[in-house]
């Protein structure tokens, strides 16, 4: 085998290989990618029943509503707009009322949203920074409170 | 007095990583020995110098000096000893400091053990590595502190996050870093190449044990994290394709086709400039990974503080380091003298088949991992890439690696033969053959693909073994000759067969755990039964229990299976007082058939509560066959042939087969 075929061959392969990958990136982009909106978005945004997204924003207070076996009802806000949540399952520890959540799911045809599941966020802080981008604008932003010191000892060195 | 001295000890080994920088080059540069000769003190003082540092911030973390800021926000008196060990490298600064302790442990290990390497690379090599601690000292003197103290001094401690109170957890951050930053001595020996524009088949030999030592805590690093993640967050999955898992495995992927690449190099003196480039990208790799981790770019668990003016630092060191390298890359490379061109069907061309698999599934991983970042940077949309990106694009880029694998090591070098390896391989082929028709037989559901994912994993543990019974000829000779034979085998024969076989392992347990698992979501009253699996679960109730730092609420399931009692589950969701959230801990029974995992949720409104019951078919093969894979590492690493200036390696060429390694 000549150097000519040998570098040949190994240009080929590494070009198939490539070729195959780019064509499954950009396959599985089209396919399996999820917008992310608050609920804002969500009612300015026409998005068609079916159409798969995540929802972002805060669990109002004093909404969620267990019903029948283990499907529970809460709104999703964002101080702005809010958009009512269907979800059957376990929640995550670290869902609670007042906190920030991430949804994944439809919308169904009645308007509300089918969440599939709702994210276990590890922290207890967080929020999803456009809600806190919205609270801040709104001035009821109260994140850093949380993460300061309650009794506010003075840094020394 | 003792945080002040971890600090002081700190600036001082700035000092001394500038120092370890600079001289050597210039030594090297004016051909000057003696300021070549400070690089290696250097590096061992570094090292003392920042586990001076290391030991008094557990020294503050043990005794819970709450004068300390650090130890103020993320511990806490009441908590048990390993996790407040733990807890120095649980947060943001402390891991920061381990990060560096690591780094200068390599240099330092180099400096010591690396006395038969060329003066002039070694100097090089130290420099380079005293460059990346000078970067990451400054980063942590500058805008990470962990010495901070407090005054007045607070009376007791936030605690750590509990998600983090967890023995896995308390190890996985020492190997994870153990494995990254190690691979910045493939990444030092790689830039000290280019600057002296040399490179022969020695400097892969002598990178080669560094990069499988690395390699090795890198696997473990992961599948740790991959355990935790399993049994802590509770919901059954061993992988979740996260941003942060894919920091870690990115780096693994590059550093496994490394690994391999520098086999070519050093045998064959061959693929030199590609092995040089794949060390810069293992670790630039290594550097994003961090980035992403410590910037709070991505909002996990590992983002333990969202600070700005740290993501621009990390950014900067990376954009030095890799645009550095790369620049340097593009300017020396063309030196490098040129391997020749070999043959597609040969050892060489297996392992270039294997490198240009493993980037490529790499650079799958990488676009999903920043795509969306990327894209919020840009247009502010924001997206996620989940699983189904991965798994679609990575299966198929890692399937045909699989596949080839065990023909790799049955190819001669120069000139392989493909018949006749595939003839060799005849009796894995039909076993792995079985057992996919008797899988396809039994299986009930799940997806017509599952049984010959399996049959992948039985093909690779059966080439595995075909490897060691070729060379040892187990059916062509006596059995006298066969263990002879057998015992001579150099290690890292059996080091890659057991590493590959271990690959297997992994492979079959994903397999069965994606394909079969079964899965319920229940409300269950006390005295209620759930059957899954063949398990039947009898709900006898919740009790309430005290833990050292926290309160729980436990559920008792007795589980049963054809009438007989087997165990008893006991999932519980935990309280934590001081940092005021929780944890689920989930009741898990392990058999060799699979786990039997409990998940107790919320209480609902008719006094039942939401339970979830997962049973995930021969989920341990995926940590054990990790564990196997260390140990293969490990077996290598043993080999004379690897140990940096082992005598005679043609004496152990002799006692090899003909194939040769």
């Amino acid at each position: 085998m000549t150097r000519k075929q040998r570098r040949g061959i190994l240009i080929g392969t590494s070009l198939v290989v490539l070729g195959v990958a780019v064509g499954l990136v950009l396959f599985a982009m089209r396919n399996s990618i999820v917008f992310f909106y608050s609920p804002s978005e969500v009612a300015k945004m026409q998005i068609a029943p079916g159409q798969r997204f995540r929802l972002g924003g805060l669990v109002e207070t004093g909404s969620v509503v267990r019903s029948e076996g283990t499907t529970v009802r809460f709104v999703v806000t964002d101080m702005a707009k809010a958009l009512p949540v269907t979800f059957t399952g376990v929640l995550p520890d670290l869902f609670r009322e007042g906190q920030g959540v991430v949804a994944e799911g439809t919308l169904a045809a009645d308007g509300t949203f089918q969440a599939d599941n709702v994210l276990a966020k590890h922290d207890e802080k967080y929020m999803p920074p456009e809600v806190a981008k919205k609270l801040k604008e709104q001035g009821v932003w109260r994140g850093d409170a949380q993460a300061g010191t309650p009794g506010a000892p003075g840094k020394v060195n | 007095m003792i945080a002040e001295t971890g600090h002081y000890a700190l600036i001082l080994a700035l000092g001394v990583a500038i120092v370890q920088m600079v001289l050597p080059l210039i030594g090297t540069r004016t051909r000057d020995p003696q300021l070549m000769a400070v690089a290696a003190p250097a590096a061992q003082l570094e090292f003392i110098l920042i586990a001076i540092a290391f030991i008094a911030l557990m020294t503050a973390y043990v005794t819970s000096d709450f004068s300390v800021e650090n130890v103020w926000r993320n511990s806490h008196s009441a908590k048990p000893l390993l996790y407040k060990i733990a807890g120095v490298w649980g947060n943001h600064e402390g891991s920061m400091v381990l990060w560096v302790l690591i780094l200068s442990l390599f240099g330092a290990a180099v400096a010591t053990f690396g006395t038969n390497l060329p003066r002039q690379l070694q100097a090089n090599v130290l420099a380079v590595q005293g460059s990346i601690g000078v970067a990451f000292l400054l980063f942590i003197v500058i805008t990470s502190n962990p010495f901070t103290r407090l005054d007045p001094a607070p009376f007791d401690g936030q605690g750590l996050n509990p998600v983090l109170q967890d023995p896995a957890l308390a190890f996985h951050p020492p190997f994870l870093y153990t494995g990254y930053v190690g691979f910045s001595m493939a990444f030092s020996f790689a830039v000290a190449a280019l600057i002296e524009g040399r490179i022969d088949a020695a400097w892969a030999r002598w990178v080669r044990p560094w990069t499988l030592a690395a390699w090795m805590c890198l696997t473990l690093g992961i599948a740790m994290g991959s355990w935790w993640a399993y049994y802590e967050l509770g919901w059954g999955g061993f992988w979740f394709w996260d941003p942060v898992e894919n920091a870690s495995f990115m780096p693994w992927l590059a550093g496994t086709a490394l690994l391999h690449s520098a086999l070519v190099m050093e045998k064959r003196d061959a693929l030199k400039v590609w092995t040089v480039l794949l060390a810069i990208i293992t670790f630039s790799l290594s550097l994003m990974g961090t980035f992403l981790v410590r910037s709070g770019v991505l909002t996990s668990v590992h983002a333990f503080a969202v600070d700005p003016a740290r993501g621009i630092f990390i950014l900067a060191i990376m954009g030095v380091f890799i645009g550095g390298a790369l620049a340097l890359f593009a300017w020396r490379a063309p030196l490098l003298s040129q391997g020749g061109l070999f043959a597609p069907i040969s050892r060489e061309g297996s392992l270039v088949l294997n490198n240009l698999l493993l980037t490529t599934a790499c650079a799958a991983v990488f676009v999903g991992t920043l795509y969306p970042l990327a894209l919020e940077a840009l247009t502010g949309d924001k997206i996620s890439v989940g699983p189904p990106f991965f798994n679609f694009t990575f299966a198929p880029l890692i399937l045909p690696l699989l596949i080839a694998v065990p023909f790799g090591p049955l190819l001669a070098w120069k000139r392989g033969d493909l018949l006749a390896a595939a003839q060799r391989l005849m009796a894995a082929a039909c076993l792995a053959l079985a057992i996919t028709v008797l899988v396809l037989a039994f299986q009930q559901r799940g997806p017509w693909l599952a049984p010959f994912g399996i049959g992948v994993g039985v093909w690779l543990i059966a080439g595995a073994f075909t490897e060691i019974a070729y060379r040892v000829k187990l059916f062509d000779t006596s059995r006298s000759e066969a263990w002879r034979r057998l015992r001579n085998l150099p290690r890292a024969a059996y080091g890659s067969a057991l590493a590959h076989s271990g690959l297997g392992l992994v492979v079959i347990g994903i397999v069965a755990t994606t394909a079969w698992r079964s899965e319920q979501i229940l409300a269950l009253k006390p005295g209620e039964t759930a059957d899954i699996a063949g398990y039947t679960l009898t709900f006898k109730g919740v009790a309430p229990r005290q833990g050292p730092n926290y309160r729980e609420r436990v559920a008792l399931f007795t589980v049963t299976r054809g009438g007989k009692e087997v165990t008893e589950l006991t999932p519980s969701k935990r309280e934590f007082t001081v940092e005021k959230s929780g944890t689920t801990e989930a009741g898990i029974h392990a058999s060799w058939r699979g786990d039997l995992y409990a998940v107790l949720g919320d209480q609902l409104k008719d006094g039942a509560y939401s339970v979830r019951l997962y049973f995930n078919p021969l989920v341990r093969l995926i940590w054990l066959g990790a564990v196997v894979m260390f140990v293969g590492g490990g077996v290598s690493l043993s080999d004379r042939r690897l140990r940096v200036g082992a005598p005679k390696r043609a004496q152990a060429k002799i006692a090899a087969v003909p194939a040769g390694e």
